[in-house]
């Protein structure tokens, strides 16, 4: 029986509560979600909090709405309400993508996405979806509301910019009008941690995009990687090149093989460096294909 | 501490660690083993139960989590002595060999068919695929929800 070690549970009621009781706790209480990632740490004794502060009861953080031109994701918002969203599912199918691939229905209906975000596991899906899409991260702390962007989020494996003493509540992504975006995942088994992942979203420019089989500029372009080491889950030399460039096959290819060449993967159970180093380029090279086929039109 | 959960419709108070499992909270303090305890990693699925109307995985529930919610378990599917189509599925369709992953697999298949009474086999797989069943029994298990698709006269059961 795998059993956490002792901590005392406190339930916040509000933003507020649970800001005090961080407080209070003074960096030896973790903030539990949906717990699928905590809990079994716990279970482990990789994570001994003193004190676990749930914010289940914070339905206030459960939402998915457009407010002028970004699309606001709260943070206790689970798996399966971001992956039943049409809404996102318009804007950012990048995120349906990702989700459908995130552990099984019934994790999801538990897993939140604050959660994921902040448990910064370097094998997580929605960390380099929200980097491709260049979301910014809402922090709420004891002097108030700051605003991060996904791609300075994380710090480290399992470490993020969040202080002790705050909690992430929301994710903005902005809308932008010309854009398609996707997910690719290799995973060993259905529902298992990526061997790697690639995401991306891309801009056409508008006169030309799906023209007269005209390929389009693209205008702007982003690239998430998860589970090879890619710096802040981004791809930025790949997406520098790709950058006012026309979305041909051969500029994609070029992207792929910079996605390839630089993250860092480590070998594990997984597979070897080089393998995973295949996958980052081929996996950018098919996420930047159906993004860009989406943009055109011419896939769902 | 002191939790009160609402379990198939009754209130249970009980002193509990705070690290004590739903799992175990629902087997070794209320006595309901219908609920079954497999991998602990929330992989297997076999101690699938429902909280607040959804399924969850109980082995990574805390138990002072579920505190003032609701839970449903295999033992709330049947109705005044009448199996639930699901449970009659299984039944029919000869849904368990070892029974072990089956009463997981029933609650879902019954929140499946309250929100999707005409389930294709594939969304019925999808729907499964974060349990296991170390019999293999998938095929038969896909059958007996369609055939509870199929024979459902009852109300769904939210």
């Amino acid at each position: 029986m795998q059993v956490p070690a002792h901590f005392e549970y406190e339930r916040a009621t509000s933003v507020d509560h649970a800001l005090a009781l961080l407080a209070r706790w003074g960096g030896e209480a973790r903030v539990v979600a949906g717990g699928h990632s905590l809990i079994p740490m716990m279970k482990l004794r990789l994570a001994r909090p003193e004190a676990l502060i749930d914010i289940n009861d914070l339905t206030e953080l459960s939402y998915l709405r457009l407010a002028g031109d970004e699309l606001l994701l709260g943070a206790m918002t689970r798996h399966a309400d971001l992956l039943a969203s049409p809404l996102v599912g318009e804007h950012y199918p990048i995120l349906h993508d990702a989700e459908r691939v995130i552990a099984d229905p019934i994790v999801r209906n538990r897993g939140t996405i604050g959660g994921s975000l902040c448990q910064a596991d370097p094998s997580e899906d929605l960390s380099a979806a929200f980097a491709a899409i260049d979301a910014v991260a809402v922090i709420r702390g004891p002097s108030g509301a700051r605003t991060v962007p996904v791609r300075e989020f994380h710090t480290g494996p399992y470490e993020t910019v969040v202080g002790p003493d705050e909690l992430l509540t929301e994710i903005r992504v902005p809308i932008r009008p010309g854009g398609g975006s996707a997910y690719e995942k290799v995973e060993r088994r259905v529902g298992d941690w990526a061997v790697a992942a690639a995401g991306a979203a891309i801009w056409l420019d508008g006169e030309s995009a799906g023209g007269a089989g005209q390929p389009g500029i693209v205008r702007d372009v982003g690239i998430g990687l998860t589970a090879v080491g890619a710096s802040h889950f981004h791809a930025a030399e790949a997406e520098a090149s790709l950058r006012g460039a026309p979305a041909t096959e051969e500029n994609f290819a070029e992207a792929g093989r910079l996605a390839g060449a630089h993250c860092e993967p480590a070998a594990d159970q997984r597979g070897p460096v080089d393998y995973k180093r295949h996958l980052a380029s081929e996996l950018t090279v098919r996420a930047l294909r159906r993004a860009a086929a989406r943009a055109r039109g011419q896939e769902a | 501490m002191q939790v009160t959960v609402t379990v198939n419709g009754e209130e249970y108070t009980r002193d509990v660690d705070t690290r004590l499992l739903l799992v175990h909270f629902l087997r070794d303090h209320l006595g309901l083993t219908g609920t079954h305890w497999g991998c602990d990693t929330s992989n297997c699925g076999v101690c699938t139960v429902w909280l607040d109307g959804v399924p969850v995985k109980s082995c990574t529930v805390l138990a002072v989590m579920a505190d003032g919610h609701a839970v449903r378990t295999v033992e709330g599917l049947e109705r005044n002595g009448t199996l639930d189509p699901v449970q009659e599925g299984f039944v029919q369709c000869h849904g368990l060999q070892c029974g072990f992953c089956t009463p997981g697999m029933m609650l879902t298949a019954r929140w499946l068919l309250d929100h999707n009474p005409d389930p294709s086999e594939e969304q019925i797989r999808e729907a499964i695929s974060g349990q296991s069943c170390r019999c293999t029994g998938y095929e038969n298990i896909v059958r007996s929800v369609r055939w509870a698709a199929e024979h459902s006269t009852v109300e769904a059961t939210k």
